[in-house]
């Protein structure tokens, strides 16, 4: 696979007769030999014609690293064999997202960020080999073609590799031609393979926990078992016995005890061997139950007032006259993301500072704490980016906790062996960074003809951004974007609509989890617009139609998936006795999906038969990855709204592995047909589009076959049976 | 205490409690990292190994069990329905993540032994165990379906 992450690493591979292209910190693109390392390489062209493609974002299964190489080898018309992959550098002044200014990986930006910028580079390396073979062959530059990685002009033909030495000496031009979408080869083909396949169908594929240095210590943590409780003391005499443990310290954090041992298993057992006492005083003691309530309470006086022209009095007093009134409250529970990967990074020491190993979703946010938990200047740290397994948001937080607690345990013993740090399933569930827990309420009144004639809708949810290192892009005059996104901003019309929102305060750590404050939104807006269209006597889909008509771009765009999801699904045609079908559709991340869901109810349990997904993000990059993404993110949504929850009793997690908390299971779901819509439009988000319609489109459908409405989540908790 | 077992064809020593999971063994001491630890409880399947060709969640499992048993891990399967599997994974691109595939692909090595011609229901009944939190079921289904046919002719 070759993959190399470090600048030391491509150096080593290149070899110093290779052509690397990237850009000045300026944002200009250069380009020359070895040399140019101090320019941030995107492209490295090796002595052996292959071209190595350095990817900025993390590899967690949505494919980043099959889309950015795309982009670059569109430009350089490359053929795809001769691709290959490396992870950039943690380095933010050169390989910054820039939707966020920072590097890290999130809100579906990854290819959207990277459309211009990667195929800039991939047509700046291009235009360097094109005008070195016209000068070696005595030629236009115009007479010269490149087509599936070989150089021709007539009879005459180089490989790439032929033409470095010449290419080397060039000026990049400033601002090279990009290819019209006409004339694209590999953007919108679906037939090209991902670039990860292979490595992770054979079990070579590096993740971070298989990183296994000389001299490497296992660290575990004994946390407290809740939230912001703190260590008094603890007694390990009991590991003593325990073959391979090495020692026991507390963090210096009081957050709990550092455990370790020559390797995972002794780890695991040397902690659970070890007693400790804690402090709750300042920690979150209550129930979930009781949470919950917390969240209710707060929706009768809502702090904020957050969608323009909000009105309650006004509002109150339109669904006062109404002809109809449609009401619902909704309780969300917290979720954990539970990547199949438990957290974890290695930390080593090298001559200069210390190397990180890790699936780093937001190095901009990791560099600077392990830098400062160790008191080491930000250039004595690397992070060596590996594939990630999985991380739905967990792998970045604004506290980056992991890569913080591996930080403390190697300083702990002593800073001279590396120490890999591993969270077990049981650490993750009860680990906190949950999707928030949310109360929503709203009253909907509508006319004698079915017209919504106002919409009170009040969230009650802890904000996640608020404190945090990335509060000024999403916080703006005390609202959180991401607690009202998809409600607040909704494109349908909608008079009279007044959305209040109240932060809940909890000592729980929330997280954004796939489609961060969709998931939470959709549910209600989608499910109450279908109770709309039901008091209005109207079928769900016409009626969001209605809602939606105009020349509105997003009301055009979210029309556009809907009529094709529901044409794709036989909308129109009665389903028989026994079934039942839902649809909802949302836009997220600049995306527009709708999906209808088809399901069965055996004997009262409801089973899931089919699942029709339309997407709309623009210009299909990887059409097959861009389905993937849809099939992922509709299982992902829909195992969460079936059965998953975080409760607490006491301040404590009840939830301890896989079988309370319990996965999506093949058996559970049947097809998922996708279906992309043509569009010219600049490319968007994929990666967590697919989730928002999928739980709504599911309780729509259990609604119509059932006439259940469920709105405590999960739906097990609101009596659901599934098959 | 020295125990034996024979992983991918070599029969090797280890120092271990006979009561240490395979799992731990496999990764840990042997180095071959392509089975992974997901759950420790034998609920995920991340960690599927072949034992005696027979699909075998190695966090369960334990060394001192092992004496007369051939395991095969991810980097030692070998054969027509073993190729076929990984062929028609990588045909498919059934991996997001790719964390819970070697699991993914031992278990369908293991149910296509058994059932050479699966069904729908089969393949869901057999690899319930195996969860994949990116929910790459549909393919794995049709992945299945395609070696089947390959691995047959």
């Amino acid at each position: 696979m070759g993959i190399d992450a470090t600048r030391r690493g491509f150096l080593l591979s290149s070899g110093a007769a290779a052509l690397v292209i990237g850009f000045t910190p300026k944002g200009l693109l250069a380009a020359g030999g070895v040399e140019a390392m101090d320019i941030n390489p995107f492209v490295t062209i090796n002595p052996d014609s292959s071209v190595t493609v350095v990817v900025k974002h993390f590899e967690m299964g949505q494919g980043t690293s099959t889309g950015l190489p795309t982009l670059v080898a569109e430009e350089l018309d490359a053929d795809w064999s001769q691709v290959k992959v490396a992870f950039a550098p943690s380095d933010n002044s050169r390989y910054a997202n820039l939707a966020m200014g920072a590097q890290g990986t999130g809100g579906s930006t990854a290819i959207a960020n990277s459309f211009v910028q990667y195929r800039q580079a991939g047509a700046a390396a291009r235009d360097l080999l094109v005008r070195a073979a016209a000068q070696s062959w005595g030629v236009e530059p115009s007479e010269v073609s490149v087509e599936q990685g070989l150089v021709t002009a007539g009879t005459r033909r180089a490989a790439f590799a032929d033409l470095l030495e010449i290419a080397r000496q060039l000026t990049p031009t400033a601002e090279p031609r990009l290819k019209e979408p006409s004339q694209f080869r590999l953007i919108g083909n679906a037939q090209l393979p991902r670039k990860d396949s292979k490595g992770k169908t054979t079990g070579q594929t590096i993740f971070a926990m298989d990183v296994k240095l000389p001299g490497m210590v296992t660290a575990v943590i004994k946390r407290a078992p809740r939230f912001g409780g703190t260590l008094v003391s603890f007694d390990a005499s009991g590991a003593e016995a325990i073959k391979g443990f090495i020692g026991a310290k507390a963090l210096p954090n009081g957050a709990g005890v550092a455990v370790f041992a020559k390797s995972t298993w002794p780890a695991f057992q040397a902690r659970d061997a070890i007693t400790a006492e804690w402090n709750f005083a300042a920690a979150e003691n209550r129930s979930s139950d009781q949470l919950l309530a917390d969240h209710v309470a707060l929706l009768d006086q809502p702090q904020y007032l957050v969608r323009p022209g909000s009105d309650f009095a006004a509002t109150g007093a339109a669904i006062q006259g109404a002809a109809k009134v449609v009401e619902a409250e909704y309780r969300f529970p917290y979720l954990a993301h539970a990547p199949m990967e438990t957290l974890n990074c290695v930390i080593e020491p090298t001559a200069k500072g210390v190397r990180l190993h890790d699936g780093s979703q937001f190095p901009a946010i990791t560099h600077p704490t392990v830098a400062a938990i160790l008191g080491l200047e930000q250039d004595q740290v690397e992070i060596e980016t590996v594939y990630a397994g999985g991380s739905f948001g967990r792998r970045a937080t604004p506290t980056s906790d992991y890569q913080a607690e591996a930080a403390m345990a190697f300083a702990l013993l002593g800073g001279k062996r590396p120490v890999k740090l591993v969270w077990s399933r049981e650490d993750d569930l009860a680990g906190g960074y949950y999707r928030p827990m949310a109360a929503q309420r709203a009253r909907i009144g509508l006319d004698g003809d079915g017209k919504i004639v106002g919409w009170d809708h009040r969230i009650a949810v802890k904000s996640i951004f608020k404190g945090g290192p990335l509060e000024s892009m999403l916080v703006h005059d005390g609202v959180d974007h991401t607690s009202i996104e998809g409600v607040a901003d909704s494109p349908y019309a909608i008079p009279g609509f007044s959305v209040g929102l109240s932060d809940a305060e909890t000592g729980v750590p929330v997280l954004w989890w796939r489609s961060v404050g969709h998931t939470l939104n959709a549910y209600t807006m989608e499910t109450l617009v279908d109770l709309a269209a039901e008091a209005a006597g109207k079928d769900a889909l016409a009626f969001r139609l209605e809602l939606l008509a105009g020349d509105d771009k997003d009301r055009q765009r979210l029309s556009g998936v809907l009529k094709l999801a529901a044409e794709k699904a036989g909308w129109d045609r009665a389903l028989p006795e026994g079934r039942g079908r839902g649809i909802a559709v949302h836009k997220s991340f600049n995306s527009y999906v709708a999906e209808v869901i088809e399901i069965a109810v055996v004997e009262g349990a409801i089973k899931i038969e089919k699942v029709t997904c339309a997407v709309d993000c623009g210009i299909a990059i990887n059409p097959d990855v861009i389905k993937a993404q849809m099939e992922g993110g509709i299982g992902f949504g829909l195992g969460a709204v079936m059965r998953n929850e975080i409760t607490l009793t006491d301040g404590e997690v009840e939830q301890i592995n896989f079988p309370d908390y319990e996965p999506l299971r093949i058996v559970d779901i049947g097809s998922i047909d996708v279906h992309i819509v043509p569009s010219q439009e600049a490319p968007t988000g994929v990666g967590e589009p697919g989730v928002p319609p999928a739980g709504p489109a599911l309780a729509n459908a259990i609604r119509a076959a059932t006439g259940k409405q469920v709105t405590q989540l999960p739906m097990t908790r609101s009596g659901v049976d599934f098959a | 205490m020295a125990l034996t077992v024979n992983i991918n064809g070599e029969t090797l020593s280890v120092e271990a409690e006979a009561d240490t999971p395979l799992l731990w063994v496999i990764r840990d001491e042997m180095e071959l990292t392509g089975t992974k630890f997901g759950c420790g409880v034998a609920a995920c399947g991340a960690c599927t190994v072949l034992v005696d060709g027979i699909a075998t969640r190695s966090c369960q499992t334990f060394v001192g069990d092992l004496e007369d048993a051939k395991v095969t891990t991810i980097e030692g399967v070998t054969g027509p329905v073993a190729k076929a599997v990984q062929q028609a994974w990588q045909d498919l691109d059934v991996v997001q993540c790719g964390y819970c595939q070697s699991g993914q692909i031992m278990s369908a090595i293991s149910l296509l032994n058994d059932i050479p011609k699966p069904s729908d229901e089969d393949i869901d009944s057999y690899m319930s165990g195996n969860a994949c939190r990116c929910a790459t079921y549909q393919r794995i289904r049709a992945a299945i379906h395609q070696a089947a046919g390959q691995a047959e002719g």
